[in-house]
């Protein structure tokens, strides 16, 4: 089903199957998902569920998308044995996709392409995106400056001074950078502040939503958006060793990269799906991000999934050394998978992932992002329990640039 | 059985009066029942009561504040309904909140615990039409009036749905936009208000933006009332006491009376909500005089 040759991306490629979500059921997940998001946004969510819908099946959308992912982002990435790092994995062979290699250095990249190319078709000139660390947001100013299109970021005021170096990025790409002084001044309230610009000036702009999460249609759109790193690592996988890899491990926060690896895997039943999620000082000391492992199920940022939540249903700040696994939400489509065992999450500390972050740069000369290190870190776990024979295949969802001030307080460099 | 609030609301309006519900979220300051009281004093003909959550996606800045000053306040929900049982003023009380503290149990306990209470309506606008079915069942077995949102980026369609679904009234938004102050009546109020009433016999209050006597006035000749809640929790985050929230409620009551008064109105033999609006009328039909 090719549409040319050396095509990375196909019209099946986005309508993979193997999951829950289905348009017709308005994006319910299971339970999970739906659009929990006020009136006067409903049209605008109508709007870009129809246009993507016309878009997906397109060819001449596709191919545009798919010359940008080639001509632009450098795909495809490779995929890269690190037996070096693997000997702490029990001598298991671990598999890493490079997304770090991607243009912006994250997975990122795919995702704003993709919406930036519905932006035009939605005759929109204007987009705003929520940031945590800064890497959506630049990735977002990134696709705007490519496209001509205005960018308004929206970042917690507390991340702002975190991420300095990001905050600069954006603003030379173009966008404005407006700093959020509600709440907790991190992520969850920059994305309260993004539904807000957007219900205010929904006539010229589209929301450029960063994750799996938010109301149906964005869990649906970033997948598809996200999901040609599964479709050309299982390609490669088998190419170089002649099998489906025993197992997945990618890094959860929002969930974008793990749902952009798992989900072109879901249907391969021998494949172990395995999410990490930032497990922060650790879960007794209540300062985690660990939403999946030990969050309940409730509604934010406009649908239903686990929620880190007290007994009344506030919120709670979630804590990462990660900033971009820092959210106290997750996407539905992982809510789901979950509650339906196909994907198993667990924890990893601060301290695990610094471990693997320091050991992947050491042993292989890759230094990961900080929020894929706590994939690897779950990988060498995983490697000594399924044993030497096993082939763990390794989202690397972003490079470690971004983390260099705190890898230089917490390894004291 | 007690009278449900869209029986209050329609018997005040068969009596010629512009509806007000002034808003307050409960536990922003110390006393805040009493805010409650002042409002019934003043006039109010139901009292629409926050209950905080820490991301109130459609909230401006002024609400989110209260929001945030009442949880670290230490509000919770058993909190709030403990001391609105206790609250009786005359007119019926109406919560307000977002969906993860509606459905933190489940909808129906949520409905039920809101009723035993004495609370008479309930707005989650977080939950548009879609989302509401087994809400709206959960809320109708207690004899809560679920209230639903509608915004002038509604399509008609979907505007006579809200319309069929909602209970109580139907909270018609102004603007596009949060709730919060501001100056002019736009004209897409006015189209909304006349669209809602052409297909409904539900009172069709106005809400968001709503921030002087005047324009509350103004307003109310497009529909049947006003919501007021960032004008009045803006005084009460400056510090001002329930009295003079009162005082602010009465003068939009006084403002609310003067334009049924000023306005003549020929077709005022008609009850009020079966008048269709003139279509070389480009504000709707004339209040009754």
């Amino acid at each position: 089903m090719s549409i040319s040759e050396g095509t990375l991306i196909t019209p099946a490629d986005f309508t993979g199957a193997g999951s829950a979500g289905d348009v017709s059921e308005r994006g319910k997940f299971g339970v999970f998902g739906g659009r929990f998001v006020p009136e006067a946004l409903i049209p605008a969510l109508d709007e870009v569920a129809a246009e993507y819908e016309k878009a997906r099946t397109d060819l001449a959308f596709i191919r545009e998308f798919d010359h940008l992912l080639r001509t632009y982002a450098g795909r495809p990435t490779t995929i890269t044995d690190v037996p070096r790092f693997a000997e702490q994995a029990g001598g298991a062979r671990i598999l890493l996709k490079r997304e770090d290699l991607t243009h912006t250095g994250a997975h990122k990249i795919n995702n704003v392409l993709g919406q930036a190319l519905l932006t035009k078709r939605l005759g929109k000139s204007r987009v705003i995106a929520e940031t945590g660390a800064g890497q959506h947001g630049v990735a977002t100013a990134t696709a705007a400056a490519l496209m001509g299109l205005e960018c308004v970021i929206y970042m917690g005021a507390v991340d702002c001074e975190r991420q300095a170096l990001n905050v600069a990025r954006m603003k030379l790409l173009g966008a404005r950078v407006v700093p959020v002084t509600n709440g907790s001044q991190t992520l969850k309230d920059a994305i309260n502040e993004a539904f807000r610009d957007w219900v205010t000036n929904v006539d010229s702009t589209h929301y450029l939503f960063g994750t799996v999460a938010g109301p149906y249609p964005f869990p649906g759109i970033v997948r598809d958006f996200a999901r040609i790193i599964g479709v050309e690592a299982r390609r490669q996988v088998l190419e170089l060793t002649g099998k489906l890899p025993d197992a997945i491990c990618a890094a959860v926060g929002g969930g974008s990269n793990a749902i952009g690896i798992m989900h072109a895997f879901i249907e391969d039943e021998g494949v172990q799906l395995h999410g990490y999620e930032a497990g922060g000082r650790g879960l007794e000391t209540g300062e985690h991000a660990l939403t999946l492992t030990a969050g309940s199920i409730g509604v934010l940022h406009g649908s239903r999934t686990y929620v880190l939540q007290d007994d009344e249903g506030q919120t709670i700040e979630s804590h990462s050394i990660s900033a971009g696994l820092d959210y106290p939400g997750v996407g539905p489509e992982h809510a789901w998978l979950k509650d339906s065992g196909r994907a198993t999450y667990h924890g990893i500390t601060d301290a695990e992932a610094m471990d693997a972050f320091a050991l992947l740069a050491r042993t292989e000369g890759i230094i990961p992002a900080i929020e894929s290190s706590h994939a690897l870190a779950g990988a060498l776990k995983l490697g000594r329990d399924l044993g030497p024979d096993a082939t763990i295949l390794v989202n690397l969802s972003g490079r470690g640039d971004k983390d260099m001030g705190t890898a230089m307080k917490y390894f004291n460099l | 059985m007690t009278t449900s609030l869209e029986e209050f609301l329609t018997a005040r309006r068969a009596a010629g009066r512009r509806l007000l519900v002034p808003y307050v979220t409960a536990g922003a300051a110390p006393g805040w029942t009493d805010v409650v009281r002042a409002y019934a004093d003043a006039g109010a003909d139901a009292v629409e009561i926050g209950f905080p959550f820490s991301d109130p996606m459609l909230d401006g800045v002024t609400i989110q504040e209260a929001s945030d000053r009442a949880i670290a306040a230490g509000t919770t929900v058993t909190e709030i309904l403990r001391e609105v049982t206790a609250l009786d003023v005359g007119v019926p009380l109406v919560a307000m909140t977002y969906g993860n503290l509606v459905f933190q149990r489940s909808g129906a306990e949520f409905c039920a615990a809101l009723a035993t209470s004495g609370l008479r309506g309930l707005i989650v606008p977080d939950v548009p039409l879609e989302e509401a079915g087994d809400l709206a069942d959960a809320a109708a077995k207690e004899h809560l009036d679920l209230v639903l949102l509608a915004a002038p980026s509604t399509s008609r369609d979907r505007l006579r749905q809200i319309a069929g679904r909602s209970r109580g009234f139907v909270y018609a938004l102004t603007r596009m936009g949060t709730t919060g102050e501001r100056g002019e009546v736009p004209e897409q109020a006015a189209r909304l208000g006349r669209d809602l009433k052409e297909l409904t016999d539900l009172p069709v209050l106005f809400g968001f933006g709503v921030s002087s006597p005047a324009q509350a006035a103004e307003l109310a000749r497009h529909a049947d009332g006003v919501v007021v809640a960032s004008a009045l929790m803006r005084r009460l985050l400056d510090g001002a006491r329930p009295r003079e929230l009162g005082e602010y409620v009465a003068s939009i009551r006084r403002a609310l009376d003067g334009a049924v008064d000023r306005e003549p109105d020929e077709h005022a033999t008609l009850p009020r909500h079966r008048r269709r609006p003139d279509p070389q009328d480009q504000v709707g039909p004339l209040p009754r005089g």
